[in-house]
């Protein structure tokens, strides 16, 4: 059973270098096998970017209103203005900063709270696990939006932080089911069977054998909370339900709905938002082609060319 | 027997649960915002209407556990309060009239995303590393991003203001009163196309990439192998053997999935005027109308919940292995 713990003379300490660098190795190979993560990480650097150093890409305030309303992309006004006399791309930069934040932060809370939930209990057992076990299973069934504008609702005066918090403390259960299934498989495994009769502790063996073989999945974790996180923001400040004086890529949309920016013809108000909002969805979610490779070999790509695609699989 | 009883459990159990978080959630927050809510209406609701709604949200002072049996037992007969907007309309009654709305958009919706998701997905993980399998997944990759409620914005801005093709709101001309003639169900029709096109397009990038990953793994295993092997032609290798095994992950996915869908809804529901639950669920918490609010919510909540109890039905008929039990 425990074969592979005798055969493998080196402690854990000093196995941790060469495993990053072969870690390091992978992602490498990975990326030069398969694009798509690599235009990602540059899709998604570019909005960072772009909102970071918001002040030096546009001279205007995103919430001043001295410009004439509703005029179409020109020179002066890269994405035309709102309806109120706004400059567009002023707002699509600022408003980067706050959505992204927002999403990232919801993002980490919920998977925080999905290592916490799903890895402890499934790792204890017993009734802990199933109460918690059952717990995840009706969070993951109850529709997540409808939930959080109940809750917006009743939190009058909902500001990014509380939208975020929010979020983040109802969007944890898809992780911690998938954590808590990965966790469960691994402590039967014979490294972490080897771990415990060598006498380390329940935390050590949790946090320094277990965790560390579920990264990618918590990494996949993070990435997938974010996505949805940054979409139930905007879902909810387009609702009107976040604080409507906040300039988000949200709002922005909110504002639009409100000031008819269709009737009026006005796309390039409503567009910028959205598309920044699903650009930054898909270049999370192409980074999480190279993460899910880490995690499962079968979907990597190769560049060998079969005569049946199909048997591209069992490589 | 054992399976269908262990999955109605706990159907009950969510059941239970999405009730309670509608009783707990006005009594959670700090400085109970239902009083700022009973205080507007006060003199414009019968005294009687007035008490009840300070019962339903727990200003008062009996002790906590007799508010919950009363509201747990309200629930069971029905009796889920009055709407202020509508005042006094009963919350069941509107609902009894957005829900077949939003159930029809949805249901409709939703079978043909995932029927065309999973196709699609079939075929790519089929032609894996051919053009396609290039082009979809990205593609699906980016429509899954998409914002409900900003795609559904643009295609009414398209199709809708520019081109003319489709109505731009309801569910149905307002000239036309509802029936069950040919005039008016082609009206309706052609005003659910675009809400209904929004969830096609937004959810099925979701099933495609879900099938594909799993008919990949499946496509690797030996009895495939075997399979071709033996010389079977390739659509029974397709389908008899690698699509029915695949297709099991992609369904233990959907309870996610389906709340996702239902959310989605929701806010196209609001884009289009579409007179569904998720616009009532807006117009509610507009009007801080509390009780119409709580019973959309729950509603919501049952109908989905039940949606995934009947997949899991369909489940355990497809995978025996869920069943368990000493059933076979």
């Amino acid at each position: 059973m425990s074969q592979a713990a005798h055969n493998d003379p080196q402690p854990p300490v000093i196995m941790t270098p060469p495993h990053r660098s072969s870690r390091w190795k992978e992602w490498s190979g990975i990326i030069k096998r398969d694009k798509r993560p690599l235009v990602g990480i540059i899709i998604l650097l570019i909005f960072i970017l772009g909102a970071i150093f918001a002040p030096w890409l546009t001279p205007y305030s995103p919430s001043s209103t001295e410009f004439t309303p509703l005029a179409a992309p020109s020179w002066h006004h890269w994405l035309g203005t709102t309806s109120s006399g706004q400059d567009v791309w002023a707002q699509f930069l600022y408003g980067g900063r706050i959505s992204l934040s927002v999403g990232f932060f919801a993002g980490f809370i919920a998977t925080a709270l999905a290592v916490i939930l799903g890895m402890l209990p499934a790792y204890l057992g017993g009734w802990i696990d199933t109460v918690m076990a059952t717990f995840t299973n009706i969070m993951l069934v109850i529709p997540g939006l409808p939930l959080l504008i109940v809750i917006t609702a009743y939190v009058h005066q909902t500001g990014p932080v509380t939208i975020a918090l929010v979020i983040g403390l109802t969007g944890w259960a898809w992780g911690a089911r998938i954590l808590r299934a990965q966790t469960l498989s691994l402590a039967r495994r014979d490294f972490v069977i080897a771990a415990r009769l060598a006498g380390e502790t329940q935390w050590r063996v949790l946090i320094g054998e277990i965790l560390p073989n579920m990264l990618s999945l918590v990494v996949a974790n993070l990435v997938f909370a974010t996505i949805a996180a940054i979409l139930a923001e905007a879902s909810l400040e387009f609702l009107g339900l976040g604080n409507p004086t906040v300039i988000t890529w949200g709002t922005m949309l909110y504002w639009a709905d409100a000031g008819q920016a269709l009737l009026n013809g006005a796309w390039w108000w409503i567009v910028p938002p959205g598309l920044a909002i699903a650009l930054v969805g898909l270049s999370l979610s192409l980074i999480n082609f190279g993460v899910d490779q880490v995690s499962n070999p079968r979907l990597r790509l190769n560049k060998v060319k079969v005569p049946k695609s199909r048997k591209g699989a069992s490589s | 027997m054992r399976f269908i009883l262990r999955r109605l459990g706990f159907l009950l159990l969510s059941l239970w649960a999405a009730a309670t978080i509608n009783f707990v959630l006005p009594r959670l927050m700090p400085g109970n915002p239902a009083i700022l809510m009973i205080g507007r209406f006060k003199g414009q609701i019968s005294p009687q209407a007035l008490h009840a709604l300070e019962l339903q949200f727990g200003v008062t002072h009996t002790p906590l556990w007799s508010q919950y049996l009363t509201y747990l037992n309200n629930l069971v007969h029905g009796q889920w309060g009055l709407s202020l907007t509508y005042y006094p309309v009963p919350v069941s009654k509107i609902i009894a009239e957005s829900l077949p709305w939003t159930v029809g958009l949805v249901g409709v919706a939703t079978v043909l995303s995932v029927f065309i998701g999973v196709m699609m997905g079939i075929w790519t993980a089929w032609h894996r590393g051919g053009k396609w399998d290039a082009i979809l997944p990205t593609v699906s990759t980016f429509t899954a991003a998409l914002p409900y409620f900003w795609l559904a914005l643009i295609l009414l801005y398209l199709l809708g203001y520019l081109w003319h093709w489709f109505p731009m709101a309801h569910a149905y001309s307002s000239s036309l009163t509802p029936s069950w003639s040919f005039a008016f169900i082609s009206n309706m029709l052609y005003h659910a196309i675009l809400p209904a096109l929004t969830i096609i397009i937004s959810s099925i990038g979701g099933w495609l990439l879900g099938m594909r990953n799993n008919m990949v793994q499946t496509l690797g295993e030996d009895y495939v192998l075997f399979g071709e092997a033996r010389g079977l032609k390739s659509n029974r290798l397709m389908f008899q053997y690698a699509a029915r095994n695949a297709i099991l992950p992609s369904m233990t996915g959907f309870a996610m999935a389906i709340g996702f869908v239902v959310g989605g809804a929701l806010l196209t529901e609001v884009v289009f005027s579409y007179p569904g639950l998720g616009y009532q669920l807006l117009a509610a918490v507009q009007n801080e109308d509390y009780p119409l609010m709580q019973g959309l919510f729950l509603i919501i909540a049952f109908s989905v919940l039940v949606a995934n109890f009947l997949v899991e039905l369909l489940y355990g008929k497809l995978d025996p292995r869920t069943r368990g039990g000493a059933s076979h």
